[in-house]
């Protein structure tokens, strides 16, 4: 029930957020030239940030590709961290304390995130395993019903024949 | 007039349904002949019922009758005539007419095709099909109904979504409904092989065609969808890992393996529960991509009618198909026992490491496209899985399944030895070492992916041709080459296709260049050695948007290569402003130019990419697609799917 109430909470909270994009949504078009900072190394760190970051006003696009004023107010933010001299991690960690972890578009490797970060080798091995052990059955059977038809089988190949 | 009779024989075919969803069961069980014989007739009175009804719907929109709800909402007076048909399948509703439309379609197409098929099987094929109808006609009459009226018609419409008005978006969704919805068949024989209690070679040869059918399908419909995001959202994207492409890459993914399965079954009498419970995962999973679309429980960039009565429904329905599914796999999974023998190194061993892979990899994408719903609910925390984990997570997989698919398709059945692999395969792995170390040589930027995309995408298009040419014998034999199985040249075409798509990928995201600056009319400029100028900017008038469009000459060497006419318009009566990006589209790389906002001291804003081996992507798209058709004619199939020569013979005369 309470998982249930969280379902509706959550879509009511997106389609809140839809609303506000309709709103926001400007023409303003991804990374703008008067973003782009003059030093080339600088700048292609911030490309690289913004791939990352999420505009969280937008449905599933990074800030790199989003229009959006948020979206341009962010890329300006990463930028201005930048310049201050701050490495990668720390602009990260400085956008997340403020906009909260849903901002990176790679969740953390923290907490329960391990499960998801696991899951894929987990199910790999588990399946792998599995199927090594299916593939060994297989060897070692033992061909059995080559030989003849069983009862039933001979029953069924009449009615085919219509005997 | 025309709309209530959509409306009636909506209904009508609903009735119908429900009639083949019970009668034919109850006669396969009794062994009714009469009773099952119901099935057809059913099967394609509810396909014209379901035609009938769509066809009213779309001369509701072609003649825009906007005392219909739906019309009234999603379309304007002033829509090209294109956009007005392809309009009735861009809303919630008629997509969801479309979908069960197809439903009915392929249970029609069984009716017509199956002659063959053991009369039991096929009533028990064709209730399971009318069950699945049953539910969605349910769902659109009660939840959706496109049928409905308004009691004052306004004097227009809202109009459609302007970026659904595009050609590549409005062919798109037919195709992706028809690989979904194709994969209800493999769902439908599993179900009524699992009642039967038999999987053997000839349900295998049954199933094979409708699961290489969707598979076709779904491979078009997802080529089409990221090239018109590639060429529609403005900045040459193409794959977003949204959820909603994630809902058709999986069950593309479990279709592809079902496929490779399938044949273990066919020729080896081996992996048959596995066979049928990824045939019961992949419906199962066109659902859940189905649920994610409506429900709005996930936003994407495509969610075009989030309702969370909606995504009840189909949750109901999901939760019911694959639930049952699997509940009566349970209890029938004993009857079905291996008989095939094979040794660990054999054609057979390596299509189980090709269902693990991909089994794997929809696995991979199905946790990250729903860990933020679990990460919330369980653990109260809210985030995002995005592209980056995407890559980290999905692409190992791809690059394992890369290298392993030339030895696999080489390897013979039941019993082989690597030695001989090895000898006819050496050459070429050493080629493809030299071409990988070629590119890493040559390439200015230090990026690894490249050179993987390299050695993966040749090592695998080699390995295809090799496949092919092993087949004529020692001595090469071109006529021999053109009288091998249509079923070898598919694979050998679709294998091909996948290298290209590998390597034009990794080309695309490792090579692509970008330029963004502001530039004045009559101003020039280079990218990465063309030349391009902004000769003009003009305002256009379309019939339902107006047009800022730049006028841009590109040149390389002083040479004239085209013009380029990239616009941004805006759509008045939606309000909404779409990039229209000009592409100059070339064998190795696409010139791409998308213009922007006017700046306050004149000038416009300019965004240049130059895409490496962006065409390669689609075109090995349709090649896969060209592989699976060749395979899908096979005499065999032709033979299996019953198609009477002598009897339609007759009915031509």
């Amino acid at each position: 029930m309470k998982n249930a109430r969280l379902i509706l909470k959550t879509v009511g909270l997106f389609c809140a957020q839809i609303s506000i994009m309709l709103v926001v949504l400007s023409l303003a078009w991804a990374v703008q030239p008067d973003e782009v900072l003059d030093d080339p190394i600088l700048e292609e760190r911030a490309r690289e940030l913004s791939k990352g970051l999420r505009c969280l006003v937008c449905r599933n696009e990074s800030i790199d590709e989003s229009n959006a004023d948020l979206a341009r107010d962010l890329r300006l933010l990463v930028r201005e961290r930048l310049i201050a001299g701050e490495t990668n991690d720390e602009v990260l960690d400085f956008v997340v304390d403020r906009y909260g972890e849903y901002v990176l578009l790679k969740p953390e490797f923290t907490g329960s995130n391990w499960l998801l970060y696991a899951a894929g080798p987990l199910i790999f091995l588990i399946s792998l395993a599995l199927g090594t052990r299916y593939v060994r059955a297989r060897q070692s059977a033992v061909p059995d019903q080559e030989i003849a038809l069983s009862e039933e089988e001979n029953a069924r190949l009449n009615v085919i024949l219509k005997k | 007039m025309i709309n209530e009779l959509g409306h009636f024989s909506l209904i009508l075919a609903f009735f119908v349904a429900i009639f083949q969803m019970v009668v034919p069961l109850i006669g396969a069980q009794r062994r009714w002949t009469n009773w099952m014989a119901c099935a057809e007739p059913a099967a394609i009175a509810q396909f014209l019922l379901t035609g009938l009804a769509f066809c009213a719907l779309t001369w509701a929109f072609v003649v825009s009758d906007f005392s219909l709800r739906l019309v009234t909402l999603n379309s304007h007076s002033a829509k090209p005539l294109i956009y007005k048909v392809t309009g009735t399948w861009g809303n919630h509703e008629g997509s969801m007419l479309l979908w069960v439309l197809i439903v009915t379609l392929f249970g029609a197409m069984v009716a017509f095709f199956g002659t063959n098929l053991p009369p039991t099987l096929k009533s028990r094929v064709l209730a399971v099909q009318a069950t699945i109808g049953v539910a969605f006609f349910a769902f659109i009459i009660f939840t959706s109904n496109p049928f409905l009226r308004l009691i004052v018609p306004p004097m227009d419409g809202q109009d459609l979504n302007p970026l659904l008005q595009d050609p590549g978006l409005a062919i798109h969704p037919p195709f992706l409904y028809l690989g979904y919805v194709g994969l209800s068949m493999s769902f439908s024989f599993a179900v009524a092989a699992l009642m039967e209690g038999r999987v053997d070679a000839a349900w295998a040869r049954w199933v094979r065609p409708w699961t290489l059918a969707a598979w076709i399908f779904l491979t078009i419909g997802i080529g089409l969808g990221s090239w018109w995001a590639y060429y529609e959202l403005g900045w040459g994207g193409f794959w977003f890992w949204d959820p909603v492409e994630n809902a058709s890459f999986m069950p593309w993914l479990l279709a592809a393996a079902l496929l490779h399965s399938a044949m273990v079954v066919e020729k080896r009498e081996a992996l048959k529960s596995w066979t049928i419970l990824l045939a019961i995962l992949a419906f199962g999973f066109s659902l859940v991509g189905t649920f994610i679309v409506r429900s709005g429980l996930l936003t994407s960039v495509h969610a075009f009618a989030s309702d969370p009565e909606r995504g009840m429904f189909i949750l109901v329905i999901l939760v019911f198909f694959v639930g049952g599914a699997l509940t009566l796999f349970a209890f029938r999974v004993g009857a079905m026992e291996a008989k095939g023998v094979f040794s660990v190194i054999s054609r057979e061993s390596a299509l189980v490491a090709n269902n693990v892979l991909l089994a794997t990899s929809c696995f991979v994408i199905f946790i990250g496209t729903i860990w933020p719903i679990i990460a919330e609910m369980f653990f109260d925390r809210k985030l995002t899985v995005g592209p980056p984990f995407f890559d980290l997570a999905f692409t190992p997989f791809m690059v394992m399944l890369g290298v392993l698919m030339p030895v696999g398709a080489m390897i013979s059945w039941k019993r082989a030895k690597l030695r001989n692999i090895w000898q006819s395969l050496k050459y070429f792995l050493l080629l493809a070492l030299a071409i990988t170390a070629l590119v890493w040589a040559l390439q200015t930027q230090r990026s690894v992916i490249a050179p993987l995309g390299a050695f993966i995408g040749a090592w695998i298009c080699m390995g295809a041709f090799v496949d092919i040419f092993s087949r004529t014998g020692r001595s090469p034999n071109w006529g021999r080459l053109l009288r091998l199985p249509r079923a070898d040249w598919g694979k050998a075409i679709a294998h091909f296709g996948l290298g290209v798509v590998f390597f034009s990928i990794c080309g695309l995201v490792s090579w692509q260049q970008e330029d963004i600056r502001i530039a004045q009319v009559g101003e020039s400029f280079d990218v990465a050695g063309f030349t391009l100028k902004l000769e003009d900017v003009q305002n256009i008038r379309g019939p339902n948007y107006t047009s800022t469009t730049g006028i841009i000459s590109l040149k390389k060497d002083g040479r004239f290569i085209s013009e380029l006419q990239p616009e941004k318009r805006y759509y008045p009566v939606a309000r909404v402003p779409t990039t229209e990006a000009a592409i100059d589209y070339r064998f190795f790389r696409d010139v791409y130019v998308v213009i922007g906002d006017r700046q306050v001291g004149g000038g416009w804003v300019i965004r240049t990419y130059i895409k490496p081996f962006a065409n390669w992507m689609w075109t090995g798209c349709i090649l896969m697609a060209i592989g699976g058709l060749f395979s899908l004619s096979d005499r065999r199939y032709r033979v299996a799917a019953g198609v009477r020569r002598g009897s339609v013979g007759l009915l031509a005369k």
